[in-house]
């Protein structure tokens, strides 16, 4: 049972980088991609109507974690204090300047949200790599099961880390280049003209800077954390992540030469869905591992929730998780296409 | 300030912020829905433009509910991770459901019901507001099944680690303070937005301009309106209130400032409580109408605060007693408002009455003051309980965030909802200068590039 839960938080969580982060790779590029205008205006229409519903991943992932996983969520959230409050605050920001810059009469005030826009996605993105690579590399977990991690310390992993060292700075890039790939990718596929050049021009210079640092990242991995190939060992059959990793890497480079944008966004989807699944095979069965102190890691057994919260919890997980696919499939099958051709607004 | 104050402040200031919206969403969803039941029977063209027009404010405060609610979920985790750990496999359920069964198919049927006008049937765009009425009312469903559990924690068991899990799934959706209150809650919703929609409706005709959709928010602003008051008193709050005095005594006297248990009570309608001196100052009562109230007879003896320990007081009496009252004062304001409305209307007269628009237009923030003091009695009620019974609150909380660490974060809030409410006020003022027959920005302002 709780392995079982382990990979549906996984999965929904998966599910969050591989939507929310096209929006907000649109939010990283958007400021030297779209330049005009009216090619900010398509940008934003092509994520328009879904922003907030790839967002409600975010916070269906965290509803899950809670209920299943209690100790962990308890945790983990008071752990990592305050960058989630800056996470926050970077998501009311962003939030209102993607509505509110459409009621903006003013271009000074369209300007203005349009740089918080960007800056917001951008820091997000950032945070939300730093935020995993953490749990990577771990925190120092004490008997309670509770820590505090201050947002620096010395820059080094080891047994006082900090929110930001090296491991997870790498960990802040590589989001940051992989969610700017696959936002411009998206792009490149919902809009038109020098707008979708521009796209894909973007993501053909982020590719090889993205190959880069992907390469760095695994041996900065095991240096962070040395017994993250444990898993690895034992069952071979994780292999199968860093293989799909390579593998879509290389489709996104030959669709990016033949500028097709839909398969270059599937690979990248795939190279976003393998990452997180190899971390997440390297971390189980800890959900939280624990450095300096050993034996304190928060654990599947640990934090799980009781037998009859999760067998009821799995009946109406399935049946809700199938009603949102349905509606994803209706909201993305009615704005199919490009978005810069679609009719928008009120009225017949 | 300790941390334990300062952490109660920070989710007490973040939740009523956020309440904000969502009272005024969850009640905007339901008219917005009628609007467009009407547009699909009579074929009128006031009904499309009223339903945009609404739709447009209903989405700016969606998403501010949206941006301010996130705050909510995680501070679970972040300030008060005792209490997640405890209770996250029993609340824990609701607040996953929340997510699952309402934010979904709120978000997506927004997007339709905002941009998808061209793109559906008249039916299909119908659906679209219903369903975006419908997640919403179930998002407030789940949420008052995790609050009611706080209240009254039904169906659990203690797990030997010290956590509490569900025993019973229904039992727990099925938990009577839990419809109680969401019955007494939605209602309170409703009156929000009908209050806002008729307020709205009186300026234009106040004003003499856009007098077909003025009338058009106040006809359906005072009908729904004044069904809604009612149904605020009786029987929603009447049953709640019966329902707390069996299940939450303290809170009760609390509420009333009954110091001393007493047969025919009476009902202290104004007055400043001395808790020191344990009395009531300036006290304008009524006699016996507070057992009457609560058990249906004049004689009934009603539990004072002189029958339950004093550590076990709702710790801050005085605001209790004043949430109480300033709810219940205004929900009677509002019923007489409301009637003496709706009887103008039956008699066609309430378009050209300018005396009783003045006060309608006015009104429109007393029913976000009305709800917060409700809440605030619902919360400062349970206290010193975080889960009535089970857990205090002092229990609850995240030791190792000091107080320092918290005090950074309410400042931010307060800064960043300053914010929030500084561009809230200037986009609805616009809103309502424009009027429902201004033309869409996003259209028009294509076609000025596009030329």
């Amino acid at each position: 049972m709780g392995t079982l839960w382990f990979w549906i938080v996984a999965l929904m969580l998966i599910a969050y980088v591989i939507l929310d982060g096209f929006d907000l790779g649109v939010g990283i590029v958007y400021l030297l991609v779209a330049k005009t205008e009216r090619e900010r205006r398509d940008a934003l229409r092509a994520i328009g109507p879904v922003w907030d519903g790839n967002e409600v991943w975010l916070l269906a992932s965290g509803g899950t974690l809670f209920f299943a996983f209690p100790l962990l969520y308890a945790s983990a959230f008071s752990g990592f204090y305050l960058p989630l409050m800056i996470v926050l605050w970077l998501l009311i920001l962003r939030g209102i300047s993607i509505e509110l810059r459409g009621h903006s009469h003013v271009p000074l005030l369209r300007t203005f949200f349009d740089g918080l826009f960007s800056v917001s996605s951008t820091f997000l993105t950032i945070f939300f790599g730093a935020a995993l690579a953490n749990v990577i590399r771990g925190v120092p977990i004490g008997s309670d099961g509770y820590f505090f991690l201050p947002l620096w310390t010395n820059w080094r992993v080891g047994p006082h880390p900090g929110i930001l060292d090296w491991y997870t700075v790498i960990g802040a890039v590589l989001a940051l280049l992989a969610v700017a790939l696959h936002g411009s990718l998206y792009l490149a596929l919902k809009t038109e003209g020098d707008l979708e050049q521009r796209a894909f021009n973007q993501a053909r210079r982020l590719w090889p800077a993205m190959l880069t640092v992907t390469l760095l990242s695994l041996p900065a991995t095991v240096l962070a954390r040395p017994n993250s190939l444990q898993n690895y060992r034992t069952h071979p059959m994780a292999f199968l992540a860093p293989v799909v990793v390579i593998a879509s890497l290389a489709i996104v480079f030959i669709a990016l030469r033949k500028s097709a944008a839909l398969i270059a966004l599937m690979g990248s989807c795939f190279y976003l869905a393998a990452m997180l699944a190899g971390a997440a095979a390297g971390l189980f069965p800890a959900l939280l591992p624990s450095v300096g102190n050993e034996g304190h890691d928060v654990t599947i057994s640990r934090a799980l929730a009781g037998p009859h919260t999760l067998r009821v919890g799995l009946v109406w997980w399935s049946l809700g998780i199938l009603l949102a696919f349905m509606y994803f499939s209706i909201v993305y099958w009615l704005f199919r296409g490009k978005a810069s051709q679609q009719e928008e607004g009120y009225g017949h | 300030m300790d941390a334990l104050t300062l952490h109660r402040i920070h989710f007490a200031f973040t939740i009523t912020y956020h309440y904000l919206f969502p009272q005024l969403t969850m009640g905007l969803a339901l008219l917005i829905v009628v609007l467009k039941t009407l547009s699909l029977k009579s074929g009128k063209a006031h009904y499309d433009v009223s339903a945009r027009f609404w739709a447009k404010i209903f989405a700016v405060n969606f998403l501010l509910g949206v941006v301010t609610g996130i705050p909510m979920e995680f501070q679970f985790g972040t300030n008060w991770s005792e209490f997640s750990r405890r209770t996250g496999g029993v609340i824990g359920m609701p607040i996953a459901m929340e997510g699952i069964f309402s934010f979904f198919l709120e978000s997506a049927f927004l997007g339709l019901f905002l941009f998808g006008e061209k793109r559906l049937s008249r039916w299909g765009h119908w659906a679209a507001a219903f369903l975006v009425f419908l997640g919403s009312w179930i998002s407030g469903f789940f949420i008052i099944v995790a609050n009611a559990w706080m209240q009254h924690p039904v169906a659990y068991q203690l797990l030997p680690n010290g956590v509490f899990e569900v025993s019973s799934f229904w039992a727990l959706m099925l938990n009577p303070w839990a419809w109680l209150e969401y019955a007494h809650n939605m209602s309170g919703a409703v009156i929000t937005g009908a209050f806002v929609m008729s307020s709205v409706g009186a300026l234009y005709l106040l004003q003499r301009r856009d007098e077909e959709c003025g009338r058009t928010f106040l006809k359906l602003g005072v009908i729904v309106g004044f069904l809604s008051c009612a149904a605020q008193i009786f029987p929603t709050g009447d049953l709640h209130g019966k329902y707390m005095a069996k299940h939450q005594p303290a809170a009760i006297a609390g509420m009333e400032g009954l110091f001393h248990s007493e047969k025919g009570a009476p009902l202290v309608v104004m007055g400043q409580p001395d808790f020191e001196a344990e009395k009531i100052d300036n006290p304008l009562a009524v006699n016996k109408v507070l057992s009457f109230l609560i058990y249906g007879t004049t004689a009934a003896e009603v539990e004072g605060l002189d029958q339950i320990p004093r550590d076990q007081w709702p710790s801050t009496l005085p605001l209790l007693f004043y949430s109480y009252h300033i709810m219940a004062g205004l929900g009677t304001y509002f019923v007489a408002l409301m009637a003496l409305a709706a009887w103008l209307l039956w008699r066609g007269k309430l378009y050209e009455s300018r005396w009783i628009l003045w006060p309608i237009l006015l009104s429109f923030p007393l029913p976000y003051i009305a709800n917060t003091a409700g809440w605030m009695c619902a919360e400062i009620g349970r206290q010193p309980w975080l889960v009535y019974g089970l857990i205090r609150t002092s229990e609850g909380y995240s030791k190792h965030i000091g107080a320092g660490t918290s005090l950074f974060t309410l400042l931010g809030f307060l800064g960043m909802y300053s914010l929030l409410s500084i561009l809230w006020i200037v986009l609805l003022y616009n809103f309502i200068q424009e009027g429902p027959q201004a033309p869409d920005h996003h259209a028009s302002g294509q076609s000025v590039t596009a030329a």
